[in-house]
């Protein structure tokens, strides 16, 4: 596959660097320069409410912000919305995968509709959600409760974490869906049949033959999933404004707070810094998985 | 009916109900959209004269096209600035690969894991000082940047998979570079970029945290527009449900149009 085509044409390799350099540039300016600055400014003395009081800090912000039990508050509830949301949409979208892979009448329009939450955009469907779905009064949800003579759930104050994982589970379910769904359709109907014929219930069919099978198309669901729910910012400040206190404060809103609430800028880009070491952590352990995935 | 018709037929009321339900709040926003305000905070009926007042309403706050206006620059400005930039760079990696072409494109990708808010409070104030704070300007190179590795993984694939006997069948009949690629290579991989460019648009349209933060009014595209409406003054359901199809219905339908493609640019090629 590396094999050069044409002799003259990659000469020293200038050519494919040239034709690459705007892309590398900009990417390389896009990551050196503002984490540059955000480990600067990390180290200095600088609230934008405070002008005056300038100059070096050291680790001081760090210190501040490792004895704030907002980091740590923090840092769980990303992990636990990363986590959560995973594990729904993993679960659910193959289990969906399985099920819209069947013949059915109208196939193709089911299909479209069940993937339909994926193109909307955060903040429409946070506020959807929030305001037809979840309203404790006049929500969907509250309707549904008392029909079957249920107490309505006031989904924000009571169960705020909650809410918010199931919106973005709502949002990120049918990602899954549509790349396990196409996944399985190179799944060797031959080998199911043969398995079937041995006497293999459904249930060993697909634990040993289907979910084998889907190893691969999974891992990318999970990649593509952390790159974007690590970040999720827009869900939570259109509904919770990460409250009640910090029950909904992430990482990502907890440095929003910081940065452009509380004008602590030294803070905010410890924070930010705090942020990137955790996500490398995440990407360290992604990219190995994606070269692993090129290689084969 | 045989067994075998009557479990067909269950799996499908299964599946039907599965999508009906997942759609739900899709749907109801669309129908909230035609209620009146009162209908729209009553009890959920189906049953009620739709009215067009919310649509009309909402088009006459007079910023409306101007948000849906910015949307549009900001997504296809930086889709078209990312494809730019992003095909030579896809060309090279995928006709004359070398050693480091791998390594090059994990670590475009690891770029798109650097969370935005590690850099919000740089590039805040980098375009505070430059005067980028609120335009579409600033906004269209964020985008670009973010959608960058996307575009160029995705290119990449498509320009992978396409023979190579074409291009060399071109080269031996005399072809320059640049008419190997825009006589050869663009047509050809031409649903391959239509579906790159389209998950970018997507993805723009979509994208809020940086919208939220670096615009207030003037290049402020549909995404903080609908924010705007998560304030209690701005609490009007029939109203938010019309501003909400409309902000998202282009997107929908470009989604629907290219879901089979988007698979293949989204996943690398690794599911197929």
């Amino acid at each position: 596959m590396t094999k050069p085509r044409a002799a003259g044409r990659t000469v020293g390799g200038l050519r494919p660097l040239m034709l690459q350099a705007p892309a590398v540039t900009l990417l390389l300016l896009w990551m050196v320069v503002p984490l540059g600055m955000t480990v600067w400014f990390s180290l200095q003395r600088y609230n934008l409410l405070m002008p005056g009081m300038t100059g070096f800090a050291g680790l001081e912000n760090y210190e501040y912000l490792f004895t704030d039990p907002a980091l740590w508050s923090a840092m769980g509830t990303t992990l636990l919305m990363v986590g959560w949301i995973l594990v729904i949409t993993v679960v659910g979208g193959t289990l969906l995968a399985v099920l819209f892979q069947q013949e059915f009448f109208g196939r193709g329009i089911a299909r479209v509709l069940v993937i339909s939450p994926f193109f909307v955009m955060p903040t429409v469907s946070a506020l959807v959600w929030k305001n037809m779905m979840m309203h404790p009064a006049n929500g969907v949800l509250a309707w549904l409760a008392q029909l079957f003579g249920m107490q309505p759930v006031d989904w924000f104050s009571s169960l705020p974490l909650t809410s918010i994982i199931m919106i973005v589970s709502w949002e990120w379910l049918p990602f899954a869906l549509l790349i396990l769904l196409t996944a399985m359709q190179s799944l060797d109907e031959d080998q199911v049949e043969a398995a079937r014929m041995d006497g293999a219930g459904p249930l060993s069919i697909f634990f040993f033959i289907t979910l084998p099978h889907l190893k691969r198309a999974i891992s990318v669901v999970v990649m593509i999933e952390m790159i974007f729910l690590l970040t999720i910012f827009a869900e939570i400040f259109v509904t919770t404004s990460g409250g009640p206190g910090l029950a909904t404060t992430n990482l990502a809103y907890l440095i929003y707070i910081q940065a452009l609430l509380d004008f602590d800028v030294g803070m905010a880009s410890a924070g930010g810094v705090v942020a990137i070491i955790l996500a490398n952590i995440v990407a360290i352990f992604l990219v190995r998985m994606v070269a692993k995935n090129l290689e084969e | 009916m045989n067994n075998a018709t009557i479990k067909r037929f269950c799996i499908g009321l299964l599946a039907w109900f599965v999508a009906f339900v997942i759609f739900f709040p899709i749907f109801w926003m669309v129908i909230t959209g035609f209620k009146t305000e009162v209908e729209a905070v009553s009890d959920p009926t189906l049953i009620f004269s739709p009215t067009v007042e919310n649509y009309v309403e909402v088009q006459q706050r007079a910023d409306y096209f101007k948000f849906a206006w910015n949307s549009v620059i900001v997504s296809f400005g930086s889709t078209l600035l990312a494809l730019l930039i992003a095909i030579p760079s896809a060309y090279s990696m995928s006709f004359l690969p070398t050693k480091r072409t791998k390594g090059t494109l994990l670590w475009m990708l690891s770029t798109k894991m650097l969370p935005p808010v590690g850099v919000l409070v740089p590039i805040y104030l980098l375009f505070r000082d430059t005067g980028l704070l609120d335009t579409t300007l600033g906004l269209v190179i964020v985008y670009t940047l973010m959608n960058l590795p996307i575009v160029v993984w995705m290119l990449y694939t498509f320009f992978k998979d396409l023979p190579k006997d074409i291009l060399e069948a071109g080269r031996m009949d005399g072809a320059s570079t640049f008419q190997e690629v825009f006589h050869l290579l663009l047509p050809l991989t031409l649903p391959g970029i239509a579906s790159t460019g389209l998950l970018s648009v997507i993805l723009s349209w979509n994208e809020a945290f940086w919208s939220l933060n670096l615009t207030t009014s003037s290049a402020a595209p549909l995404t903080t527009y609908i924010a705007s409406f998560s304030s209690p003054e701005g609490l009007f359901w029939a109203k938010l449900s019309a501003a909400s199809t409309m902000a998202i219905a282009p997107i929908l339908v470009f989604g629907w149009l290219t879901q089979k493609q988007m698979v293949r640019g989204l996943t690398f090629g690794a599911v197929k």
